[in-house]
């Protein structure tokens, strides 16, 4: 395999029970670096556990197992070695409700890097907060009040906020689940923008509910029904001749 | 006629009336051609609601006044025998005429002028119950002859006895309103009976409390030092003992039980944690002086510590065990109310539990804690039994925790326990002790639900 | 790639030894934390066994009283001189010289007075109860000489239960050595056996702790506590329906919430003030009566009646109410007929958790009285009497070293008393609980 071939992520015949129900059956599905890969399908489909899978999320809740394998650079992160803590540091999360901390801007951004370390001092750690809110396109809008709440910004700001919050450390992958299932067309537009923008230096999964926004933001599409991928490819062929059925009864609204 | 009886006669009375007004409904809708406006049994309710309410509270109201009246009577007859009668005189004549009567004592420990007095008090107390039965069973008829007059098919019964239900209840409301008039109200008055003879700075400023325990007649004028700032920092000595047993145990048996634990131990250790908010202070009381006081003091002496046997220690340890579920149930509430959505966020950043915990959880729930903590200094000003059996009686102004101290709250019933002189300092000071409680918890409550009510405006 | 230079990745920064270094120290902050968690935990648990068990072996003593078999010569002359069968003249005999005089034939060598008097302290001073009861149920007996089992005094009764030291020297022990010399003749004889101490249960309040029971202060307690069930019931749930359900919303009906809020956190000692100042000073009802003290009682327990009620009515889903008031009924009718009997469990388990609290409050109850020493059993409510945890307060505070297992006692009767009440509201929760 030559070095861009290699998937960043492969996920081998992952399931996931919740109790006695099992919300994913057996997921197979290889994500490849510096490109957008978004997973859709109608609600209760699995997307949102699969996508959770990718960093352990699914761990905090009672009652949860996941069995199968799960590789990133070719590491099973369900193995025994593997430290929760690292691999959350490696794999940034963005949630679908924005959800800053309640401190002030400087710290939401500043956590990340300060848990684990990456700053050596206090300019170091100003210059990263400082990247990190450039990249999320917040800078301009907060730069004079970097040390009011995180919770005083408007929804987008509070989403864009958790963009920086979430690539602050610098992560290979970044797992969005709904990112702007909370915010109004303007803030989504910006948010897009930005996925578009950052895409290169990280591998992205998004997990959405738009069809047009898989279709803008996304290189890759995954189609989920009822805990199993219907198809998965690139962007443009799942959107204009996809192979399934099913896939085209959902994209054509049949299905919701 | 007893009280006992007459209520039993209003009820039956009422019952009656309720049958009777149903009936007549009844009758008169079957002679007649027309929709009855409301059911039966409402016709039957109003009714029985003009008999029973005017005479019931006819009758708890010439109880509860009536014997006011009755004593002011009653001495006027003493004092109107014997002229040259003190004030205070009078006061005993009127207690023994009324202790004979009531067959506390016997006639051979009085003088002829009590009995006779006791004979006229008796006389009273039998008119007055025969008025109040008259009175009562009087407004009962007069309710039922003019109720039963209106009952008529078209008749509003149903309106009319809601109405009354409204003004029941709007009246069961009010008693809340009352309680606290009646608290602020008797505090205020024997506490300014209290400034009258105690000025109010050395009251609230004064460095040395020692009310003279009366003794001998002429000691009584002796009116002793009333100063409360030794034992306000005896209170507050104690609370704080009880605040660092209480706050970090309470919190941390919290996070750990909501954050941490299984299942399996959280239903086993919830109950047992709200086993101790449920054993009355009385027994920690005795957990205080009995057990833990023996044992602090056998321990201090064996690493060379002397230690009161009422020494704060102890009745601060126990009084902080007993707020632990307190504290511990309030933060189980707030740290709940955190979103999870927050733990999500710090996680998935790659923080451990703890960290999440300490640096996410807990200062977004700190508004709630604080409110919490507050709630339980309040509690821990205003308990009383502990202290009264574990803590000591003579007022010493240290910042010691092995030395005795005394509370505000022990002093109030060091103070009225026994019988007592109704406008005596000694007496009235428990009153002026009172009022500083009552308005110290009240302060600590209304600023605890002040912060609670920003915090919950914060997730809503 | 794009520019990256102000921070490494953050798989790179992961790599280093420091790092390493960090994360486990990390992880050794979470065990800590943790540990933590679980002490306090352990805390709160072992200062409750601590408690109880503290309390439960210190009151071990007291479920069983000691006996001696005496033989009492029941003489004609001495109980009923003119065979009157009549059972007032015949419990009025002096049944202690009786045993006094069963006590000096068994040891004929005690003469001096001071010796005499150490002899009768063997036995109980109300030990001539035992004796009189027995005559008066075996009439017949009158004339003979009969074997009865009477208690021995509280202090003899330790010394056998082995909570005096008999090595001690005499003079730091409450028996003395004559008195150890005429107990091991009677136990010598097999005439000293414990039984259980009905008296616990059954008599009033005593100065003598063998003598003492808590039937007046359980007597007290329950009539204190039927007072308080009879005011603050009515009034707490008509009080909780007008706000929750019909007040308006204007300020006098949120002035009346903010009080029932302050109310619930006033100091119980405070109830006991103004109990003291209007029932008993400006109303002249009677000191030390269940009447008032159920009056202060319902005071304190009104707010949380009200509170358990309004958050029980608020918890009934408004679908009922829109489909009652659908079909025509009245407000009142929707409160009275839907709301108020599916609301019934949560208002139960609320008012029995808040007598419970009455059952064990002491403070207030000091204030207007109700501690005085009683022996009568309380007849109704106007009567003087004492409650549970006011008799336990007496006891503690008493020297006598006997009361000591008494008060344990007297506690694990009201804990008991309090677990099975509050077992009743959790019974209620658990049968009636509804999830909307």
């Amino acid at each position: 395999m030559t070095e861009t071939n290699r998937p960043k992520i492969r996920a081998q015949h992952v399931e996931v029970h919740y109790g006695d129900a099992r919300a994913l059956h057996g997921i197979d599905l290889d994500i490849h670096a510096h490109e957008v890969t978004s997973l859709i399908g109608p609600s209760g489909c699995g997307k949102s556990t699969f996508l959770r899978c990718i960093n352990r999320m699914n761990d905090v809740i009672d009652g949860c197992r996941v069995n199968g394998a799960m590789f990133i650079d070719n590491e099973d992160i369900y193995g025994d070695h593997m430290d929760v803590v690292e691999l959350r540091a490696r794999v940034g999360m963005v949630f679908q409700k924005p959800n800053p901390f309640p401190k002030s801007i400087y710290d939401n951004v500043a956590y990340g890097p300060r848990i684990h370390g990456l700053a050596q001092n206090k300019d170091a750690l100003d210059n990263m907060v400082e990247t990190s809110l450039k990249r999320a396109g917040l800078w301009q809008e907060v730069r004079d009040r970097l040390h009011e709440s995180g919770s005083s910004l408007s929804g987008g700001q509070q989403q864009r906020l958790c963009i920086a919050r979430a690539i602050a450390v610098n992560p290979d992958v970044v797992l969005m689940d709904e990112p702007c299932s909370a915010l109004d067309p303007i803030a989504t537009a910006v948010i897009e923008e930005l996925i578009e923008e950052i895409r290169s230096e990280y591998t992205i999964v998004i997990v959405t509910h738009s069809m047009q926004q898989a279709a803008r933001v996304s290189q890759k599409t995954a189609y989920f029904h009822l805990g199993n991928i219907v198809e998965v490819g690139d962007t443009d062929q799942i959107f204009t001749k996809p192979g399934n059925k099913q896939t085209e009864a959902y994209i054509t609204g049949r299905i919701g | 006629m007893s009280l006992t009886f007459l209520s039993i006669s209003i009820l039956v009375l009422g019952a009656y009336s309720f049958l009777f007004g149903r009936r007549r409904v009844r009758r008169l809708s079957a002679q007649i051609d027309i929709k009855q406006h409301s059911l039966d049994g409402y016709h039957g309710a109003f009714v029985m609601a003009c008999v029973v309410l005017p005479a019931f509270s006819f009758a708890v109201l010439w109880s509860g006044f009536a014997p006011l009246i009755i004593n002011d009577w009653l001495r006027e007859f003493i004092a109107a025998g014997s002229s040259a009668l003190t004030n205070a005189e009078v006061n005993v004549l009127v207690s023994k005429a009324k202790a004979l009567q009531a067959g506390f004592i016997n006639e051979r420990f009085v003088g002829p002028n009590t009995v006779e007095a006791a004979d006229y008090f008796s006389g009273l107390l039998e008119m007055s119950s025969y008025l109040r039965a008259i009175g009562t069973l009087a407004l009962a008829l007069v309710g039922f002859y003019f109720s039963q007059k209106l009952i008529a098919p078209r008749f509003a019964a149903r309106q009319r006895v809601e109405n009354i239900a409204i003004w029941v209840m709007i009246g069961a409301s009010a008693v809340a309103i009352l309680t606290t008039i009646g608290i602020i109200f008797s505090l205020i008055f024997e506490t300014y009976m209290f400034f009258q003879q105690v000025p109010v700075l050395d009251f609230l400023f004064g460095l040395h409390w020692s009310p003279q325990i009366a003794i001998r007649e002429d000691q009584a004028a002796n009116p002793g030092e009333f100063g409360m700032i030794p034992l306000f920092a005896g209170t507050l000595l104690i609370t704080f003992i009880a605040m660092l047993v209480a706050v970090p145990v309470g919190l941390m048996a919290a996070v750990y039980l909501s954050e941490y634990a299984t299942h399996r131990l959280r239903n086993f250790a919830k109950p047992t944690i709200e086993v101790l908010a449920g054993i009355p202070t009385v027994v920690y009381g005795f957990f205080a002086a009995l057990v833990v006081a023996p044992l602090l003091r056998n321990s201090g002496a064996d690493v060379g510590l002397v230690l009161s046997s009422e020494s704060a220690l102890a009745a601060g340890i126990v009084m902080g065990t007993m707020l632990i579920p307190f504290i511990s149930s309030l933060s189980d509430d707030v740290i709940n109310a955190v979103p999870q959505s927050l733990r999500d966020g710090a996680s998935a950043l790659g923080a451990t539990k703890s960290e999440t915990i300490k640096q996410v959880v807990l200062p977004a729930a700190l508004p709630g804690i604080v409110s919490a903590v507050l709630l339980a200094i309040s509690r821990a000003i205003g308990e009383t039994m502990i202290v009264v059996m574990a803590a000591g009686i003579a007022a010493n102004l240290t910042a010691n925790p092995f030395e005795s101290v005394t509370t505000v709250t022990v002093q109030i019933v060091v103070l009225l326990i026994g019988d007592q002189e109704f406008d005596s300092a000694k007496t009235l000071a428990a009153f002026a002790l009172g009022l500083v409680l009552f308005f110290l918890t009240l302060i600590l409550n209304v600023v605890a639900l002040r912060i609670v009510n920003k915090y919950r405006e914060q997730y809503d | 790639m794009t520019d990256t230079s102000t921070s490494m990745s953050v798989s790179a920064a992961l790599k280093s030894p420091e790092s390493a270094a960090r994360l486990k120290a990390r992880y050794r902050a979470e065990r800590r934390f943790r540990f933590y968690g679980r002490a306090a935990i352990g805390i709160a648990a072992g200062i409750l066994i601590f408690l109880l068990s503290s309390i439960v072996y210190n009151s071990i003593p007291a479920f069983t009283q000691n006996f001696v078999d005496l033989d009492i010569e029941l003489a004609q002359d001495k109980i009923d001189p003119n065979f009157s069968y009549d059972t007032a003249i015949i419990a009025s005999a002096d049944w202690q010289g009786l045993i006094k005089a069963s006590l000096r034939r068994d040891f004929p060598e005690v003469n001096a007075r001071a010796d005499k008097r150490e002899l009768y302290d063997l036995v109980s001073s109300g030990a001539g109860d035992w004796v009189r009861d027995f005559v008066l149920d075996n009439p017949q007996s009158i004339g003979g000489v009969v074997r009865i089992a009477v208690p021995t005094s509280d202090d003899i009764d330790l010394l056998i239960k082995g909570l005096i030291d008999r090595t001690l020297p005499e003079s730091d022990r409450l028996v003395s050595n004559k008195e150890l010399v005429w107990l091991d003749h009677y136990t010598a004889q097999d005439r000293v056996n414990a039984q259980f101490a009905w008296t616990l249960f059954t008599a009033g309040d005593s100065r003598e702790p063998e003598m003492a029971g808590l039937s007046g202060a359980f007597i007290g307690s329950l009539l204190t506590i039927l007072v308080t069930l009879a005011i603050s019931f009515p009034i707490g749930v008509m009080a909780a329906i007008y706000l929750e359900e019909l007040a308006p919303k204007n300020r006098i009906t949120s002035i009346i919430e903010v009080n029932i809020n302050n109310l619930a956190a006033v100091p119980s000692i405070v109830f006991g003030l103004l109990g003291l100042a209007v029932f008993i000073s400006f109303f002249q009802l009677p000191r030390s009566a269940p009447l008032v003290g159920g009056l202060v009682l319902s005071l304190m327990t009104l707010p949380t009646i009200i509170i358990a009620t309004r958050a029980s009515l608020a918890s009934i889903p408004p679908s009922i109410r829109e489909a009652a008031l659908g079909i025509g009924a009245s407000r009142l009718q929707v409160i009275f007929h839907h709301v108020l009997p599916l609301a019934m469990p949560g208002i139960l388990t609320g008012t029995i958790i808040g007598l419970a609290q009455a059952a064990g409050e002491t403070a207030p109850l000091l204030m207007i009285g109700m501690m005085a020493f009683i022996v009568d059993t309380p007849t109704d409510i106007t009567s003087k009497a004492t409650v549970l945890p006011a008799q336990i307060y007496m006891w503690a505070n008493n020297p006598e070293r006997a009361f000591l297992p008494k008060t344990s006692a007297a506690i694990v009767v009201l804990l008991v008393f309090l677990l099975s009440v509050n077992a009743t509201a959790i019974y209620f929760r658990k049968k009636f609980e509804k999830r909307w």
